[in-house]
């Protein structure tokens, strides 16, 4: 029992260090034709980093009025992602697929 | 230093285990599918007799009944010629035979008609998504000028003078007026009962080892196989659509002022000339195919998708040209007739005086 409690620590320490240096970094996957978040809230100037990990292209764009933006689409394993400079909520979809959405709550 | 490195190689294996398990699992959804009638891995392809319904507007025979009488209604035309199943048409699997519909006094209509069948499944509809449900899609032709062309006030002051309306109205819709809300629910409540889940396809994914042939069955296989046809990155699920736009390199795409699709509801470059992924069920029965009818039949469909396209200036990135061979093309053939249910006995109503 003691043997796996190192291994652990060290495993959960590694976890919510690169947690806290990359507060600013967030992921959003793409997987079975849904975001894998429904939706996340981050500070203004925080990045999130949309993944791909279908076999199909997707999309990811947005219009409204917090933050305009059109990533192009992008096959499995590639991503890209947008800085939210501004406060508000921001609908995400995927343009190839309408029932693919999320929102990012800006504050 | 001995106890370190036994700590070491147990935080590799915990590391290791995560690994495996990680892809062990996407290993299983790879496989997923096993071509083996009534197995399990099939099942996601059956398709409820229900499909699911608004809180406010539940199917009963009552709404069902009015709605079918609107539908064959050509009363709730202008110049009272033309009914909803004028362009769909039960007997040409809900549509209409022509490459693209023709409106109000004959006037050609830049689109296909699509089937009605199964479109109570679709989470988006027409071809550039531009109505959500069914309810809001079922006014829609008759206030197009292009279509029934429908003076709505007069329309529904006949709905509310004729005594047999007056009735049917009541008992689908207790208590409220005929109106445009009462109108559309009940259209809508009709369409969710054509239904298309009783193919030969159905059957062999319930056990039915006699329900496909040998070809229809490879066809299948050839139909998911992303380096064969590459048909289920679009047409996947029980309905065999992902509710989704997709330009497919048509001909008409070159056109001086080519049809731009859903990039009327979504200004993105990526939706010029993409048009929604339609179900495959009951297909045999609605040739010529695609939004601008261009494919006389489903070989000819086939041999578009092999080339992978004509007009390739916005293709979607989900298609690729195939490798297939006149064998391989036959059997994704056989296999899409082999999604056509046996046609329902449908009886014409009697429409209200
Ligand atoms: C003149 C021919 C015509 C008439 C009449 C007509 N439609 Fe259509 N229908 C079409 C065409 C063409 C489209 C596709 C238009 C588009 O997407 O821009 C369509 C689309 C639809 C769709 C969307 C299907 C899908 O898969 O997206 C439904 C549902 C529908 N019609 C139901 C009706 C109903 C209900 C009526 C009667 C109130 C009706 N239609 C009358 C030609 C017609
Ligand atoms: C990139 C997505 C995509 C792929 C891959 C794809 N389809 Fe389609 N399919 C669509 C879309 C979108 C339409 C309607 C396009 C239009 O009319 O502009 C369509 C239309 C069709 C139609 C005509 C249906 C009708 O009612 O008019 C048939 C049949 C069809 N596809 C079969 C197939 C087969 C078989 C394959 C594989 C060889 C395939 N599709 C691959 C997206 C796709
Ligand atoms: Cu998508």
């Amino acid at each position: 029992m003691r043997t796996l409690i190192l291994p652990l620590t060290l495993l959960s320490l590694a976890c919510s260090f690169s947690a806290v240096t990359m507060a600013a970094e967030h992921e959003v996957g793409q997987k079975d034709k849904q975001f894998t978040k429904k939706s996340i809230s981050v500070k203004v100037g925080d990045k999130v980093n949309f993944v791909n990990n279908d076999e199909i292209f997707h999309n990811v764009f947005s219009l409204s009025d917090a933050k305009l933006f059109d990533l192009g689409s992008y096959p499995k394993g590639d991503s890209r992602s947008v800085t939210f400079d501004q406060k508000g909520v921001v609908e995400v979809e995927c343009a190839i697929h309408p029932d693919m959405k999320m929102t990012v709550n800006v504050e | 230093m001995k106890k370190l490195n036994h700590k070491r190689a147990m935080l590799l294996t915990a590391l290791s285990f995560v690994v495996l398990f990680c892809t062990g699992l996407k290993t299983a959804k790879l496989d997923e599918v096993v071509y083996m009638p009534g197995h399990p891995s099939l099942q996601q392809w059956l398709l409820p007799d229900v499909p699911p319904q608004p809180e406010d507007n539940r199917l009963n025979d009552d709404r069902i009944a009015l709605g079918k009488a609107l539908f064959f209604d050509p009363r709730l035309s202008q110049k009272g010629n033309m009914s909803c199943a004028t362009c769909h048409n039960p007997s040409l699997g809900w549509s209409d035979g022509l490459p693209t519909s023709v409106g109000h006094d004959g006037k050609p209509l830049g689109r296909a008609s699509p089937t009605v069948i199964n479109t109570a499944f679709n989470s988006i509809q027409m071809w550039d998504g531009r109505k959500k449900t069914l309810e809001d899609q079922a006014i829609g032709p008759m206030e197009s000028g292009d279509e029934m062309a429908t003076d709505i006030e007069k329309m529904f002051s006949f709905l509310r003078s004729s005594k047999g309306y007056q009735a049917m109205f009541e008992k689908a819709y207790p208590g409220e007026e005929i109106g445009r809300s009462t109108l559309t629910r009940a259209i809508a409540s009709f369409e969710r009962t054509v239904i298309s889940n009783q193919s030969p396809f159905d059957r062999w994914v319930k056990g039915d080892k006699q329900a496909m042939s040998a070809a229809a069955i490879n066809g299948f296989k050839l139909f998911m196989d992303r380096d064969k046809g590459n048909c289920a990155a679009c047409h996947s699920g029980a309905n065999f659509t992902d509710n989704g736009f997709h330009n497919l390199g048509l001909a008409s795409f070159a056109d001086n002022e080519p049809d731009l699709g859903r990039f009327s509801e979504r200004p993105l470059r990526l939706m010029k000339g993409a048009f929604k992924t339609p179900t495959l069920r009951d297909v045999s029965r609605t040739a010529p195919y695609f939004h601008d009818g261009s494919a006389p039949d489903l070989a000819a469909v086939v041999d578009h998708y092999a080339l992978g396209g004509v007009v390739t200036s916005n293709l979607s990135p989900n298609m690729k040209a195939l490798t297939l061979s006149a064998q391989e093309k036959a059997d994704i053939v056989t296999f899409m007739e082999a999604l056509t249910s046996p046609m329902p006995a449908i009886s014409m109503p009697e429409l209200p005086q």
